[in-house]
């Protein structure tokens, strides 16, 4: 039997319903997630702006790759056209902004609502069809949405792009790093809530039901055709959300950007983080925006040093770099398949028992 | 234990050529446990699925508590109140035990994917809690207590078809439909079961249309045996004389060769 789902730790106590379906396992994570974020509120006091562009990067990214999850690891279902349903809240929000008017900051919710509207409708086949079969009709979402994004010049100004003003609350513009860092935060830690809240009420059930045994979970009276659907809605909601930061934080949005390899690196972000978890889609989202900063910060020590006048490596530094990302991707599914949160609930269960675990 | 609740009227169900059901008609008593007997292949669990929605018969129709439901999909019948367990373990294997005990409840819930993420603000935390006490005395009466928070994925054959009841038992439903709860268990596992099947009759009022091999067991605790052969009704009625009738015994229960080659 699974006692590391059970084991918790001495003098923790449930005595009532309620205290049994908090988001987090125990007391002392409770504290260390408040204490977290109140220490991320003070980080542009003591962080470089480099450190807060990573973060806004996460935060954006994070937003979408949750949505991602909800659909393929909560769901079972698959997408390729995530990137596209990315780039489609991004020029929404841009669009409704310079169009009608609207403030920014009702234009990402709004953004994410229109995202949400068009990714049910490429979701429609979803109902029907599976697995392999669904992720080429996703990936026909990619191609034309990307088509769109090139041809429609009233949305999307075309290849040209769309100038994305910046968020402005009661005459504060957040258009700095700093500032824009604490709509990110905001953004980030509203998102995630809504997703463990989601997942622990019915309609989050009902979706990992469906991804579970479908047969029986209509036998339940969970409508198979609706979550589907739903999920897609909400995976593009989410995705949506995240596009219309990233495009009001760069101030501009050009087409170029939302390819189907967008669409890759975020399966590859909750792939890595773990299918199912809201924790390690956070996680696979940090490591892959860090992995390429971390690369980075290897490859200009090699240089430093005398391997790295070798004329054979001037050249290809770069590329060793990006292959380098890919290397550790095919590791990481070889050795770790369920994902970093799995890896670290059992880092975490080794401990709890140490030194006597048996 | 006159007022029907189930009424299933001339249903044949084909697949291509091979015709699984054959013009069968049965009526479920309200309160009663009703068993369907047969061998192998005689279209016992395709019986079911015509009833919880997941074939639809060529032919015939079912009546639920006086609605026709022949046209009604699997979830809406749920609505209704049929809830299922089925023949090899249908559990959600990654969920835990109180989470898949919990989606039972999905059609009595009122929260979507909107107001539940609004947790404190809107009456979604309020409703789980209702539910979560329901689904514990579910739990409680079931004796499944200490598995309550294991991954359903990871439990013993026994405790999952329990798990199973109690999920179909979330349902509130009016009508269970158990398929084979006894396969596979010991003697001790199906005493208890057997009372389970009893407690959930007498007690919380549910009828119940069972599928099962084990005589002893059917015999039991019936009010109404049917068997079934070759997709064909052979007889309905109560246990002693389904027990007593030749066909049957010709059929399935196959006593009287025994008999002749002993003598």
């Amino acid at each position: 039997m699974s006692t590391s789902v059970t084991m918790r730790p001495c003098g923790d106590f449930r005595t009532s319903y309620k205290q049994d379906t908090t988001i987090f396992e125990t007391k002392t994570i409770r504290w260390f997630a408040i204490l977290a974020i109140a220490f991320a509120c003070f980080a542009p006091f003591i962080l470089d702006a480099y450190y807060l562009t990573l973060f806004i990067q996460v935060s954006y990214l994070g937003i979408a790759a949750l949505g991602l999850n909800i659909l393929v690891g909560f769901t079972g279902q698959i997408s390729l056209g995530h990137g596209a349903f990315f780039g489609f809240g991004a020029f929404a929000s841009a669009w409704l902004n310079t169009q009608f008017n609207i403030p920014v900051v009702f234009c990402i919710p709004l953004a994410g609502f229109l995202t949400m509207a068009v990714g049910m409708m490429f979701g429609m086949p979803a109902a029907r069809i599976k697995g392999l079969y669904l992720a080429i009709a996703t990936l026909a979402a990619q191609f034309i949405i990307e088509d769109f994004f090139g041809r429609a010049e009233w949305f999307s100004g075309g290849s040209a792009g769309s100038l994305a003003e910046p968020i402005n609350i009661f005459g504060f513009t957040f258009d700095t790093d700093e500032s824009f860092y604490y709509v990110a935060l905001f953004a980030l830690v509203f998102m995630f809530i809504w997703g463990c809240n989601l997942m622990r009420t019915r309609d989050g059930r009902a979706f990992v039901a469906v991804r579970d045994h479908y047969l029986s979970a209509e036998i339940m009276g969970v409508k198979l055709n609706k979550y589907r659907l739903l999920s897609f809605g909400i995976s593009s909601f989410y995705a949506g959300i995240g596009g219309a930061l990233y495009a009001h934080y760069l101030g501009y949005v050009s087409a170029e950007g939302f390819t189907i390899f967008m669409s890759i690196q975020f399966l590859a972000m909750v792939i890595i983080g773990g299918l199912g978890s809201i924790k390690g889609t956070l996680m696979g989202v940090v490591f892959m925006v860090l992995l390429p900063e971390a690369m980075e910060a290897s490859v200009s020590l090699v240089k430093e040093t005398s391997i790295g006048a070798h004329p054979m490596l001037v050249d290809g530094l770069a590329y060793i770099k990006e292959m380098a990302i890919g290397l550790v991707i095919i590791l990481f599914l070889i050795f770790e398949p369920e994902g970093l949160a799995h890896r670290w609930n059992q880092i975490k269960n080794y401990w709890k028992s140490y030194p006597f675990a048996y | 234990m006159s007022e029907s609740i189930l009424k299933v009227e001339n249903i044949s169900l084909a697949f291509g050529g091979v015709k699984a059901l054959t013009d069968v008609s049965f009526d479920v008593p309200k309160g009663s446990v009703f068993s369907i007997i047969g061998p192998n292949g005689a279209g016992k669990t395709s019986m079911l699925n015509c009833i919880s929605g997941r074939y639809q018969p060529n032919e015939g129709e079912i009546h639920f508590d006086g609605k026709r439901v022949t046209h009604l999909k699997p979830n809406d019948r749920a609505d209704l109140g049929i809830g299922r367990t089925f023949q090899n373990l249908a559990l959600f294997g990654h969920m835990t035990v109180l989470d898949n005990i919990m989606v039972g409840r999905h059609h009595l819930m009122n929260n979507n994917w909107f107001t539940g993420p609004l947790y404190w603000a809107s009456k979604a935390q309020k409703e789980e809690l209702e539910h979560r006490k329901e689904v514990e005395r579910i739990i409680d009466f079931l004796e499944i207590t200490h598995v309550r928070k294991s991954i359903a994925g990871t439990l013993s054959y026994g405790l999952r078809k329990r798990v199973e009841l109690a999920r179909a038992m979330a349902l509130n439903p009016k009508l269970i439909l158990l398929d084979e709860p006894m396969a596979g268990m010991n003697l001790e596992e199906k005493e208890d079961m057997a009372r389970y099947i009893l407690d959930l009759n007498e007690e919380f009022g549910v009828t119940i249309v069972m599928i099962e091999h084990d005589m002893g067991v059917v015999m039991d605790i019936s009010h109404q045996v049917m068997v079934l052969d070759f997709g064909k009704k052979l007889i309905c009625d109560l246990p002693d004389a389904v027990m007593d009738d030749p066909h049957v015994k010709q059929a399935y229960l196959g006593i009287e060769d025994e008999l002749e080659e002993a003598s």
